[in-house]
């Protein structure tokens, strides 16, 4: 692929599809309403509150277990579910914060999970890592690296079987391409056209390892090419690029065109899981993406471009902070779950 | 004893130190496994051996478990003596094929032409809130693997000797850490000193009845054991050390002085290796010695939770134990 044949806004692009121009989000700010981008905003600024107040309990000693935080990374869960209907799917991976609340989750229940309370998503059992809403459609995050990738598939498998309109988001992180269920998985979803757009959340590590270390290709949307499946590579902090990409790649999947890689290069700033000190990337190179957050830039994209005033933006946001604020407060005086009778819940009846 | 022997290190280094003095030894050993390089491991394990040996030996991969198995088999093949990790425990199921159909299988399968000497560290348990799929002890199912040796090491000591002699094992040998037991300490000798597989330690004499265990739940049963003794119940703790090849002559000996056994592991019970181990006892001479029947403390047939509390109650705790064998060698009196 020369440079040539790139899509104005992508980053890199593989396959033989004809995308729609990916518009400048100054011009496409102003082709949505209103409704639709506070509630981008809203989704954003949950997120960013949740884990800012799942970190905070952490260090008062209220979390048993891990969690995997997507601070810096909120734009590309929030561009690509913004753009699904309300009965599509998603399945997700042990970074997945922002993709259970864009997705629609209970503030109050996912937190309550968080803690390992009863009245959890998951009554206690699953933790961080493993919120799930299925009966929304959040078909749950997974634990082992790249294990939801041929869930995927399956999924999608099945929509097409029952002739479903809808259609699958499956994210996953770059790390996870070097696992070989990701190979089976995109494979079989090309050649069966299964209704599924494939997202890599690359935040440019896999724990410790950079990515470029780990793969000899620059972009992974590259990886897409031996699948004979588009892929596409994009400003991943930028929440209406992400909106708009994932929306044709949507068009593809609900019309039977077969499934779409979208690679949304983004960045952690936080570390790996609970504890992490950072010996695998410099400061300057995390100040960096912080100064590409993808709020801030949202925000001051719907501020000069006059789509809405700052006292709006700022209800917003405080509204979010409330929010998490209340959840937190909920959860922790939710019940502990007991253990009796534990045994009867490992079989379906 | 010797100013050594007094060293307290914990099991982590142990386990570190055991591999580092042989990679200083022999040039054929190196590690291979995810972030083990500037990040030292998930659990610190390899830290500082990046510097010392350099990229090459201290050989980071891309996530890829079948990858790593696969280029150990592949190396060992060729007479390297690979040491893999597996982040954790659970995550060896990723790379199923190569340990069980390959690693395993090639010595037999090519009349002997080739042996296959690698190593399998990983971290298997529970006890860290880190659910379902990252604190499972799967060692069944490598036990019931013909071609695999595998060892668990219940304290620092052991871990430095037992991972010593995988290493030098010309066979596969999956080597579980836990990762409850990283921050215990025990004195452990600086000299370089190897543990032949297949001997159990009986690491407390008693005579009212025995209790076979490995890994996390040796020290729980010896503090299990501990309380018991003040009640005037001498327990005779066993250590298996490793699980295949497996010392039945120690556990006979044991179950036939003491007449009563109460097996102890973390991973569920049903088809978990203390049905292994029951089997063992009733089919030797200790059967006749028996005056209780054999039983079994394992973890609960479910998938670890993630709560603290439900946690606890999956798997075996020290007042588990001590209940268990009050209440067995109450048995049949
Ligand atoms: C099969 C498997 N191998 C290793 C791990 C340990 N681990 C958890 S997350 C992670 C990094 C994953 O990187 P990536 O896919 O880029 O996702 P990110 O954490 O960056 O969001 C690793 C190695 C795991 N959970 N599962
Ligand atoms: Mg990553």
């Amino acid at each position: 692929m020369t440079d040539s044949s790139v899509l104005v806004g992508a980053l890199n692009q593989v396959g033989e599809v004809d995308w729609n121009p990916i518009l400048d989000s100054s011009v496409f700010v102003k082709q949505l309403p209103v409704e639709k981008l506070a509630w981008m905003l809203e989704k954003m600024c949950l997120t960013r509150y949740f884990e800012e107040k799942a970190e905070e309990l952490y260090t008062r000693g209220l979390v048993h277990g891990t969690m995997h935080l997507s601070i810096g990374m909120e734009a590309s869960p929030v561009g690509s579910i913004a753009a699904l209907e309300p009965e599509d799917f998603i399945i997700h991976h042990h970074r997945g914060h922002g993709h259970t609340i864009a997705k629609g989750a209970n503030i109050v229940t996912m937190m309550g999970e968080f803690l390992g309370k009863e009245p959890g998503y998951c009554r206690g059992r699953g933790g961080s890592m493993h919120i799930a809403d299925v009966s929304d459609g959040n078909m749950g995050a997974t634990g082992i690296v790249g294990g939801g990738i041929p869930i995927a598939t399956g999924i999608g498998l099945a929509l097409q079987m029952r002739k479903s309109p809808q259609i699958l988001l499956s994210y996953f992180g770059d790390g996870s391409t070097n696992e070989g269920a990701f190979h089976e998985a995109l494979n079989m979803a090309s050649v069966w056209d299964l209704p599924i757009v494939f997202i890599c959340d690359n935040n440019k590590y896999g724990m410790s390892m950079d990515f470029r270390h780990s793969m000899n290709v620059e972009y992974i949307s590259t990886r897409a090419a031996s699948y004979g499946m588009p892929g596409i590579s994009i400003d991943g902090n930028d929440v209406l690029t992400v909106y708009q990409v994932v929306s044709q790649a949507i068009g593809r999947a609900r019309s039977g065109k077969g499934p779409t890689l979208v690679e949304n290069v983004s960045y952690r700033w936080r570390g790996h899981s609970k504890s992490d000190r950072n010996l695998y990337r410099t400061q300057d190179e995390i100040e960096d993406w912080m100064n590409r957050c993808p709020i801030k830039r949202f925000k001051q994209l719907l501020l000069t471009s006059q789509v809405m005033r700052e006292d709006e933006i700022e209800a917003i946001d405080r509204a979010a902070k409330q929010t998490i604020d209340d959840a937190a407060e909920a959860a922790i005086l939710m019940p502990e779950p007991t253990p009796e009778n534990m045994e009867d819940e490992v079989y379906a009846p | 004893m010797s100013e050594n022997t007094k060293r307290e290190i914990t099991y982590l280094e142990a386990v570190r130190e055991a591999m580092v003095q042989e990679m200083r030894r022999n040039p054929e050993v190196f590690l291979i496994g995810e972030d083990i390089g500037v990040y030292g491991g998930a659990f610190g394990v390899s830290k500082g051996m990046l510097e010392e040996f350099g990229p090459e030996r201290v050989r980071e991969t891309p996530i890829s478990e079948e990858g790593i198995a696969g280029a150990a088999v592949g190396a060992a093949l060729m007479g390297m003596r690979p040491i893999m990790e597996i982040m954790f425990m659970d995550f060896a199921t990723l790379a199923m094929d190569q340990l069980v159909n390959q690693a395993a299988k090639m010595r037999f399968m090519l009349g002997g032409a080739v042996s296959v000497p690698m190593v399998c560290r990983a971290p298997a348990g529970s006890g860290t809130g880190a659910a379902a799929q990252h604190s499972q002890c799967l060692e069944a199912w490598f036990v019931h693997t013909p071609g695999i040796k595998v060892v668990s090491p219940s304290n620092a000591y052991d871990a430095k000797g037992l991972l010593i002699s995988s290493i030098r094992d010309n066979n596969p040998v999956f080597f579980i850490e836990h990762k409850l037991l990283y921050r215990t300490k025990a004195s452990v000798p600086e000299e370089v000193y190897a543990i032949p597989f297949g001997k159990a330690k009986v690491v407390r004499e008693g005579s009212d009845l025995t209790l076979l265990s490995y890994s996390i739940m040796v020290p729980r049963a010896l503090e299990a054991a501990a309380k018991l003794a003040e009640e005037g119940i001498q327990v005779e703790v066993v250590d298996l050390c490793s699980l295949k090849p497996l010392d039945t002559e120690t556990i006979v000996q044991s179950v036939s002085k003491t007449g009563r056994v109460l097996i102890v592991h973390e991973a569920p019970v049903t088809g978990g290796f203390g049905g292994e181990l029951a089997a063992v006892i009733a089919e030797s001479e200790a059967f006749d010695y028996l005056d209780a029947p054999i039983r079994r403390l394992a973890g609960r047939n479910i998938p670890i939770p993630y709560n603290r509390t439900l946690e606890r109650a999956s798997v075996p705790q020290v007042e588990d134990i001590e209940k268990a064998a009050r209440a067995l060698a109450r048995e049949g009196r």
